[in-house]
């Protein structure tokens, strides 16, 4: 029996460098003109590689999907460059200021017209949906199981490690006081860590190639939503820049600086 | 005041320190409410909290990932007629808690610090550099409850011991959740070296290693025991593999916020600076008087982490007599 075609669709968001300085604009939102492909993307997307590597005679495709401004479809560029056979870009105004349950919403109206759309030779295919731990600026974690829930998929949260069988596939992951190893069926929506491999970069060869693949642009309306469908339910009241923590003392040492240690803690009643 | 469901994706021996304050946190806001998911034996004991009403539990043990969590989670909602649901925020309680907002067509607000009484959630973003409030756009009630999880540590532990107070015992719901089929099916579990030491996000005090550790943690390890403190790690001294990778605090692991927190033979690279700056106090340690973590800390020593820890070790015992 031949195996049913596996459709991955990888999750990648276009995030300000958290290398820099990032800010909140005056209309309470963070500054989103200039960013870089999220970090922890980059391991769901490179798990993907290896799964569809490591079954050469399965009818398997990656497609990057990402919503933000109109500047994200530079996180679906480094995608394709990275090895995305596929990319598609959810960008609409009504989407700005989203909240976790509005960004559920509409990543999954998009999933499911990026699947519609989809062709596949070998059959109907099975789908799973990959993505980072986290955001890199939102770091609520919780999109995974949200999107899962309202796909009606099978969700595992923080994958440390998978592998694809004919049909499940069996993920390794830590969810706090153990680490378990379980097996998931398709449909089925699985967040990848920072520790699950070591993502490649895109070599010339790649960034070549990438510019003969297809990015499909959709806004809201044609992924079949309405402005008012992504009302955020949570609003942000204020964002006040946290005061910059400043130096201290800081001492040499000259044989008793463990001691002068100490001391301070003494000091400041933190023994 | 608001009634309160407090979610524990797992209940053993005794409440940790991150239940407790939870429980403490809810008993501010309003009559609370505690939903179950996994136990072994019959936790209602543990639960005679002055505040603390009710109860819910399902009838067999539901450990994360099972889905079913969340069937209870919204027979729970309904009985108790909560306008607030609050939970850790650690990976399977934001998941169950994540699913629920959904359910309940409900916002939900991740990784709070405080929590006002009018429902206001105060949040550190961005590596802690900025402070954000925010609240639900429509007025939490029964109908539309908020859902939040919460950042362990983020209440004075002495102020915790003083907002729970001994009560009766809650009475016990148990609920009819059965697990769910198919699925996702757990084929292997291993508990997680269980340390002596506290978890490292919910330690008050953290002493964290990294590159200038070279290897050998132990002298941070009798530094940490000395302290009470939960041991951390930088990504360089995980990636060496020097200690394991949950250990490693910054960016992409960990983040803490420990009332204090010691730094040695750390650079303080950005990464690693944003999973630790909004501790309490900094102390560094390191070799190299350019190192940005001086930049941060409130004590800041130049000098060999392999020499300075020993004898702060030495020190402290000496102190105890």
């Amino acid at each position: 029996m031949v195996n049913a075609p596996l459709h991955i669709i990888t999750l990648v968001k276009w995030v300000p460098d958290s290398q820099l300085e990032r800010r909140y604009n005056a209309d309470g939102r963070i500054d989103r003109s200039e960013g870089v492909l999220s970090e922890l993307d980059e391991y769901p997307l490179e798990a993907a590689l290896q799964i569809k590597e490591a079954a050469p005679d399965r009818e398997i495709r990656v497609t990057a999907l990402t919503m933000g401004p109109a500047g994200s479809s530079s996180a679906a560029k480094k995608a394709l460059q990275i090895g995305a056979d596929d990319a598609y870009q959810l960008t609409d105004d009504a989407l700005v200021g989203a909240d976790i349950w509005a960004t559920s919403v509409a990543l999954k109206a998009a999933v499911e017209a990026v699947t519609g759309a989809a062709e596949f030779e070998s059959g109907e295919p099975e789908y799973l949906v990959l993505t980072g731990m986290a955001s890199d600026e939102g770091e609520s974690g919780a999109i995974p199981a949200q999107l899962a829930e309202r796909l009606g998929a099978n969700a595992v949260t923080y994958a440390t490690g998978l592998t694809l069988e004919a049909e499940r596939m069996v993920v390794t992951r830590s969810g706090g006081t153990e680490a378990q190893k379980v097996a998931v069926g398709f449909p089925a929506v699985v967040s990848v860590t920072d520790q699950a491999n070591d993502p490649r970069y895109p070599n010339f060869k790649a960034i070549m190639a990438a510019k003969k693949k297809t990015l499909t642009r959709f806004t809201l309306s044609e992924v079949g939503l309405r402005p008012e469908q992504v009302n955020a339910k949570v609003r942000l009241v204020e964002a006040q820049v946290r005061p910059p923590r400043t130096a201290g003392e800081v001492i040499t040492d000259e044989g008793d600086a463990g001691i002068k240690i100490v001391e301070f803690l003494a000091k400041e009643r933190l023994l | 005041m608001s009634n309160v469901l407090v979610f524990f994706d797992v209940l053993g021996e005794a409440l940790s320190p991150a239940q407790k304050e939870l429980i403490a946190q809810a008993g501010v806001l309003g009559e609370v409410h505690i939903a179950v998911g996994a136990y072994q034996v019959d936790p209602t004991p543990l639960l005679a909290v002055s505040g603390v009403q009710e109860v819910y539990l399902p009838e067999v043990s539901l450990p994360a990932p099972e889905v079913a969590v969340v069937d209870l989670l919204e027979t729970a909602v309904a009985e108790s007629q909560a306008q607030v649901i609050l939970g850790s925020s650690t990976a399977d309680v934001t998941d169950a808690l994540a699913r629920l907002a959904v359910r309940l067509d409900t916002g939900l607000i991740s990784g709070a610090v405080a929590i006002s009484t009018d429902l206001v959630v105060t949040k550190s973003v961005l590596a802690g550099s900025y402070t954000t409030t925010s609240e639900l756009n429509a007025a939490p009630g029964p109908a539309q409850p908020l859902i939040i999880t919460y950042k362990p540590n983020s209440i004075d532990p002495q102020r915790v011991e003083t907002l729970l107070a001994p009560g009766e015992q809650p009475e016990v719901n148990v609920l009819s959740v059965r697990p769910s089929v198919g699925g996702v099916e757990i084929l292997e579990r291993t508990a997680l070296e269980v340390s002596a030491r506290p978890a490292l996000a919910e330690a008050r005090v953290v002493v964290a290693g990294g590159r200038g550790v070279e290897g050998d943690f132990t002298p941070l390890e009798e530094l940490a025991d000395e302290l009470g403190a939960g041991l951390g790690a930088s990504r360089a001294a995980t990636d060496a593999g020097w200690i394991e990778h949950a250990a490693q605090i910054g960016q992409t692991g960990v983040t803490v916020s420990p009332q204090l927190y010691i730094s040695a033979g750390i650079s303080g690279a950005i990464q690693q600076r944003a999973g630790m700056q909004t501790a309490g106090t900094i102390v560094a340690i390191n070799k190299d008087e350019d190192a940005p973590v001086f930049e941060i800390a409130d004590f800041g020593v130049v000098g060999d982490l392999h020499e300075v820890i020993p004898q702060m070790v030495e020190e402290l015992r000496r102190r105890k007599g």
